[in-house]
């Protein structure tokens, strides 16, 4: 048996030559020191797997429909056998692929592993990166309801401000001059053949190249790369202190992959795939869209920038991250790898990240946006049986004022807070406010009567004279 | 002994223009194999950008069901639905009609990044949920990041119904 066995091996190797092969991919030697620090990239891998596997069980259920997406979703999550865990894996897997790509890039740039003669890796993972990031938002939008309706419209309004060819990229997305019938299917298209043909090119190569210039070791302080000597350097390396990939090294890839797995099937589990909003009806206006998590922090760029700004900075500035990520590895692609020694390239990863980090803290908290549900302030909030003032608390709620003002805790957050606006303003500088507007702020001189506005100053001037809101009052509208 | 009753192979020695032609010959194949698969592949996926749309009147209902000085939200069918659209090939508008009896309608699409603006009847106002945009009754910019007014729908009434042109996503 032993030997039918053996022989059945042997012909299929004379006949492919796979087992040499990857036995050869296998035991490559790559240097002894890398730790831990270099299992990002495998661990991202393992995400897109996650992504591939769980993606192609869902296509088996999804129907790339308009007018039947939504109601399919709603099978596969809450009928369907382990649809609603499958969706949170490929939900979190997609999750977990952008932030490790993150991280692996970060490290990559941190210790200047794309210095020569790895250039041409970077190059193919900063297109790695921007295919998963497309591959998030074209995931996002397969959702197809309220939210990944109007996330399209917002998409194709973007890419209309595309100097000259605007309009068609844009009518590209959509599949036509509206969002309907041809916008899904295209999008499903995109989502599984276009850009995971093109990751499967990309780490393909990536991979190749991985192989083809082996792993760089770690970088040593005054260590310098130098283009004339490195091949030969890295040679006598590998000869003195290479280990064979597998087990040596790939058991820490296996183990970080296995947590990987366990992390994202277990946030499948208990915290569940993203909610189905309302259906997809372009006609349904009452809806407050907001990307999912990884783009929270665009969604606050733009509202940040400054007016007029948000043209140039939705193409130039995309164009100019691509460019620049690009250029990264043939500006800098020798002298000193160790990032003590490269104090601009640590500086400008940790001001991306702690920017990153305050855009997205801003972004889930989208203080510009309306608090449409702000409720009119309670009798126990106004805190006065005053008719002026009375009549002024229910306008400032009815004229949206509370939907971007706070008073006593209660409102929006797009305006100042106004709870002690009397401190700040007088009676007549808080008329001619009102009045007149500016900034942020509309005119309110053709929509409030005289006596509105008389009855809305004594509301905001009673702030400061009245005793807060009971705390029971006060939490009823948080 | 065997040697002598095998056949020699017959091998084609080519002359070196001969390789090269065969070679170019092989190229140019190629390329006409790849411009007739790829051009009725990209055409049909490019179609949309040359397709012809018209745009399409749609009736939002008798003039009678508006009254002066309101503004409410109609919604109708998109210029050019498909049968699987569903729920998808509705759209919609802010219609107001005016004082002097006129119509407007609005698109609902915020000028800044194409959000569902909300209508606020008592403030008279315009608000977006996405970046805090804000219009005034007559469309135009009152405060925020929209860089021009709401994009206007032309309106006409036929046989005592409203209608509205349904036309693009205003994208500009």
């Amino acid at each position: 048996m032993r030997n039918i066995l053996k022989r059945a091996v042997d012909a299929f190797e004379d006949r492919t030559g796979l087992i040499s092969f990857f036995g050869y991919l296998m035991r490559h030697p790559v240097p002894g020191d890398t730790g831990w620090w270099y299992v990002f990239g495998s661990a991202v891998l393992v995400a897109f797997m996650i992504q591939v596997v769980t993606g192609i069980a869902l296509a088996t259920r999804y129907v790339a429909s308009s007018g039947s997406a939504y109601q399919v979703l709603q099978f596969i999550t809450y009928h369907a056998v382990l649809g609603n865990f499958l969706r949170g894996m490929h939900f979190f897997g997609a999750s977990a692929m952008i932030l490790l790509v993150g991280v692996h890039m970060i490290q990559v740039f941190l210790m200047g592993c794309y210095k020569y003669p790895r250039e041409f890796n970077w190059i193919s993972g900063v297109m790695l990166l921007f295919v998963t990031i497309a591959m998030g938002f074209s995931g996002q939008l397969l959702r197809w309801d309220q939210t990944a309706v109007w996330a399209t419209v917002l998409a194709a309004e973007m890419l209309g401000r595309t100097p000259f060819i605007g309009k068609y990229l844009a009518r590209f997305l959509l599949g036509g001059k509206t969002l309907g019938g041809a916008t899904l299917s295209r999008f499903f298209a995109f989502h599984v053949f276009f850009l995971p043909a093109a990751i499967f090119m990309f780490v393909g190569l990536h991979l190749y190249l991985v192989i083809h210039d082996g792993i760089s070791a770690m970088p040593v302080p005054g260590q310098k790369v130098n283009p004339e000597t490195y091949r030969a350097e890295y040679e006598k390396l590998l000869e003195e202190h290479g280990v064979p990939f597998w087990p040596d090294a790939a058991w820490r890839d296996v183990v970080v992959a296995f947590g990987v797995v366990v992390t994202i099937a277990a946030l499948a589990y208990f915290v569940g795939p993203p909610h189905l909003g309302e259906p997809p009806n372009p006609s349904v206006l009452a809806n407050d869209p907001s990307p999912d998590w990884y783009m929270l922090w665009y969604y606050a760029v733009l509202a940040l920038l400054p007016r007029g700004m948000e043209s140039v900075f939705m193409v130039a500035a995309p164009m100019a991250a691509i460019v620049f990520l690009l250029l990264v590895p043939v500006l800098w692609n020798k002298g000193e790898r160790h990032p003590s020694r490269r104090p601009w390239a640590v500086a400008a990863v940790i001001m991306i990240v702690l920017s990153l980090t305050a855009f997205w803290i801003e972004g889930s908290r989208a203080p510009w946006s309306p608090k449409f549900d702000a409720q009119p302030l309670s009798a126990a909030q106004v805190g006065t049986t005053s008719p002026p003032i009375v009549a002024g608390a229910l306008l400032f709620h009815d004229n949206g004022c509370e939907f971007c003002h706070t008073v006593d805790g209660h409102g929006g957050m797009r305006g100042p807070d106004l709870t002690d606006v009397a401190h700040r303003l007088s009676v007549d500088d808080l008329r001619i406010r009102i009045a007149n507007g500016g900034g942020n702020m509309p005119s309110f001189a053709g929509i409030l009567t005289h006596d509105d506005l008389d009855n809305l100053v004594a509301f905001l001037e009673s702030r400061e004279t009245l005793p807060a809101a009971p705390a029971q009052a006060a939490s009823a509208h948080p | 002994m065997a040697s002598e009753t095998q056949k020699p192979i017959p091998r084609e020695v080519l002359s070196p223009e001969r390789r090269r032609f065969l070679g170019r010959i092989s190229l140019v194949l190629s390329a006409i194999c790849a411009v007739i698969v790829g051009i009725p592949v990209v055409g049909f996926i490019f179609g949309p950008l040359i397709a012809p749309e018209q745009d399409v009147w749609r009736a939002v209902g008798a003039v009678g069901n508006f009254k002066a000085g309101e503004t409410v939200s109609v919604s109708f069918l998109d210029p050019s639905p498909m049968e699987w659209a569903g729920v998808s090939a509705l759209t919609a508008a802010w219609l107001r009609r005016l004082d002097s009896g006129g119509f407007v309608a609005f698109s609902v699409n915020c000028a800044h990044l194409g959000c569902p603006v909300r209508w606020l009847p008592k403030a008279d106002l315009f608000m977006c949920p996405c970046h805090g945009g804000v219009y005034y009754a007559d469309g135009s910019v009152a405060a925020g990041p929209p860089p021009r007014g709401l994009f206007k729908y032309p309106v006409r009434v036929r046989n005592g119904q409203v209608e509205i042109l349904a036309s693009a996503v205003p994208i500009e």
